[in-house]
């Protein structure tokens, strides 16, 4: 069992809800990212979502899009976001790191070297977003030999059938998308997502982790409140966008928002 | 997967039933847009055994589109290049003017079957968007096209042409604001407003089942090559030449000759300034194998994963990607992948226009200049067809700017 699987378990063994967190390797520029990853843990996150900034990021909305382009303006590329990774291992050991992002870079680096590279710089888990279980029996194997799990989502229009496929080939948790849209649109249904989470919950041994759409404090209370745990993305990094010129303050308005998440779903 | 050589298989076994051609193809996209798929997929293969569904296509192609298009034997051309006969398949004298149309009457049809009173398309040049709009209007329904806003400074007529048919116009600022950029916000649409809309996508590439359903509805050109020939001339031709962006017309003419083996098939890409520039559209040439846009297929990557900014004067072939079954098609020594530049293409264009009173498109001109070549390289008593796809009026512009002479 990977150190992901551990964290979520100790988790929900001790009745506690999980607060993720997403931001983009090098948004708004790479020297921004590892002590914000510190200041997240600090202020109460207990997963972190590294976004892998790609030229094409199909499934996002524009705030997100965004931050690809201004971590691309640096080049940051998969190998960059290892690097960051590892910096952030080195001092902390027991937060687990899950890398979302998109295929082709890591196809293009090769799906053995990115396991090997990626587990020596202590990543934890994958969400690739355009990589369905289907097209994912090569990698799964790759990456489980190297204690890397796989996060798998589910979506509202994902069939029975399916959910059960998914379910059993993620590890860790499972991520619920809960709006048909893109990342950071619309607004939150808490009773579609509680009808959807006693549908999916049937059929997951796995923590449900819900996310698109939670936007504020109430917002996460009330996912956490019908799910295992919240995923804050767009929120983040809308934030993120508007203090890109005031690096300091950039760091403690992430924290103080974060803080009042984590507040909020305890 | 495969077998590499391909000698024996069946080429009409593809796409597997994971909507795979070989090792290309494929699903690659997030679980929001999975059911969407799986059910345009088993509606398209129910529909494509409905008699009443290929009546109603058959009866558009036939009186709303104008086919079956001319073959014609191009006599002054062929003296030209002073080899193998040539023989001109006038997608051009489409209603609207290129092959695009096949596909979106198909896609609408199929819309209207499912009971989706909306699409969506994104466009490059606005030839596909000025298609889809036109469907739109002749099935009555709403229809969105995602245009980059880069392209949509380049190409203001076609842009006039889909808000007089009714379409909105939406322009997409990000990325590189071009055609794939348009995808990418369509597929965004689509991931969103997937209750009430169909996506038309207007290229062999996406997701399964688009490139093999988009083949299908392109499929008549190769069809109505190959009865149009043997009656003309007889038997089979020697070679088919047909220009590659994402490849539909490509695809929609090789297809029915996949299995007569003896038959050459050129795919022609778009050099852009020059292969060894870098300024190119040319992936099966020049790129690697990677995954954008739903499949897998040879792309245009840097060396981190990246997808890079392409080049061509023709904006239908300044596409990073192409159709996976193209791909597929390379491998195995099918079909084979050449490259014309832009200089080249020009002179096409202008040849065809002196030539035979032809107005090509830029698009089309690449597989009108490696005609030229291969024909005089042939024999007299062989034969090839080139595809002309589309038509170039809406190239005039880019054409007499080049020539110094400015009309708007």
């Amino acid at each position: 069992m990977g150190m992901l699987s551990e964290r979520l378990k100790s988790l929900v063994s001790n009745n506690k809800k999980a607060l993720v967190a997403y931001i983009v390797a090098g948004d708004p520029e790479p020297g921004v990212t590892v002590p914000l990853m510190h200041r997240l843990v600090e202020s109460g996150v207990d997963v972190i979502e590294l976004g892998v900034p790609f030229s094409d990021p199909e499934a996002e909305g524009p705030v997100i899009q965004l931050a690809h382009e201004r971590a691309l303006v640096h080049r940051v590329s998969l190998d960059n976001c290892l690097e960051m990774a590892a910096e952030f291992r080195q001092s902390n050991k027991v937060t687990p790191i899950v890398l979302m992002g998109y295929l082709n870079p890591i196809e293009t680096m090769g799906y053995e070297n990115f396991a090997a590279k990626a587990a020596g710089a202590g990543v934890n888990g994958t969400i690739i977003v355009n990589l369905p279980p289907e097209e994912a029996s090569d990698m799964t194997l790759i990456l489980e030999a190297k204690d890397i799990e796989p996060v798998y989502l589910l979506a509202p229009t994902t069939t029975d059938e399916r959910a059960k496929m998914i379910c059993k080939a993620s590890r860790g948790f499972v991520y619920y998308v809960s709006l048909k849209g893109t990342t950071g649109a619309g607004n939150l249904d808490i009773d579609d997502v509680s009808e959807k989470m006693a549908r999916f919950k049937k059929v997951s041994e796995l923590p449900i982790m819900v996310g698109f759409g939670v936007k504020d404090g109430p917002g996460a209370k009330a996912v956490a409140q019908v799910s295992d745990g919240a995923v804050v993305g767009s929120a983040i990094v809308k934030l993120m966008e508007e203090h890109k010129g005031n690096l300091a303050k950039l760091n403690d308005e992430v924290g103080q928002f974060v803080s009042e998440l984590r507040a909020a779903i305890d | 997967m495969s077998n590499v050589d391909g000698q024996n298989e069946n080429l009409f076994a593809y796409p597997d039933e994971s909507g795979h051609f070989g090792q290309y193809g494929g699903k690659f996209v997030s679980e929001t847009l999975m059911a969407a798929l799986q059910e345009l997929e088993s509606e398209y293969y129910r529909l494509r055994k409905d008699k009443t569904f290929q009546e109603e296509l058959q009866r558009d192609l036939s009186e709303y589109v104008g086919r079956a298009s001319p073959l014609y034997f191009a006599q002054r051309l062929t003296t030209e290049a002073g080899g193998a006969k040539i023989y001109l398949k006038r997608e051009d004298l489409n209603h609207t003017g290129a092959h695009k149309i096949n596909n979106c009457i198909g896609q609408a049809l199929l819309a209207k079957y499912m009971g989706k009173p909306r699409i969506i398309a994104e466009t490059g040049a606005g030839q596909h968007g000025v298609a889809s709009a036109t469907v739109a209007a002749r099935f009555g329904l709403e229809c969105v096209v995602y245009m980059g806003s880069e392209d949509i400074k380049r190409q203001s007529l076609n842009v006039y042409r889909m808000k007089l048919l009714g379409a909105e116009v939406v322009p997409v600022h990000s990325g590189s604001k071009t055609l794939k950029d348009a995808l990418n916000e369509a597929m965004r649409d689509w991931v969103t407003n997937v209750d009430n809309t169909h996506y038309i996508i207007g290229t062999v590439a996406g997701p399964h089942p688009y490139p093999m359903l988009v083949r299908d509805f392109q499929k008549v050109i190769g069809e109505e090559t190959k009865s149009q020939f043997a009656e003309q001339h007889g038997g089979l031709p020697n070679a088919i030449v047909a220009c590659v962006g994402g490849g539909s017309n490509a695809m929609g003419i090789f297809y029915p000759f996949l299995e007569d083996r003896e038959v050459r098939l050129v795919g022609v890409e778009a050099a852009g300034y020059g292969l060894d520039s870098g300024k190119h559209a040319a992936p099966l040439n020049k790129g690697v194998v990677g995954v954008l846009h739903g499949n897998r297929t040879y792309l245009m990557g840097d060396t981190t994963g990246q997808i890079v900014e392409t080049h061509s004067i023709s904006a239908g072939l300044d596409y990073p990607g192409v159709g996976p079954e193209h791909s597929f098609l390379k491998d195995i020594k099918r079909a084979e992948y050449v490259a014309i530049d832009d200089k080249e293409a020009l002179e096409a264009f202008r040849a065809l226009n002196k030539l035979e009173g032809i107005l090509p498109a830029l698009e089309s001109s690449h597989a009108v200049a490696y005609g030229l070549k291969l024909a005089s390289s042939m024999s007299p008593d062989e034969s090839i067809v080139i595809n002309l796809s589309g038509r170039g009026d809406k190239d005039i512009p880019t054409v007499a700017k080049l020539d110094g002479i400015s009309i708007d």
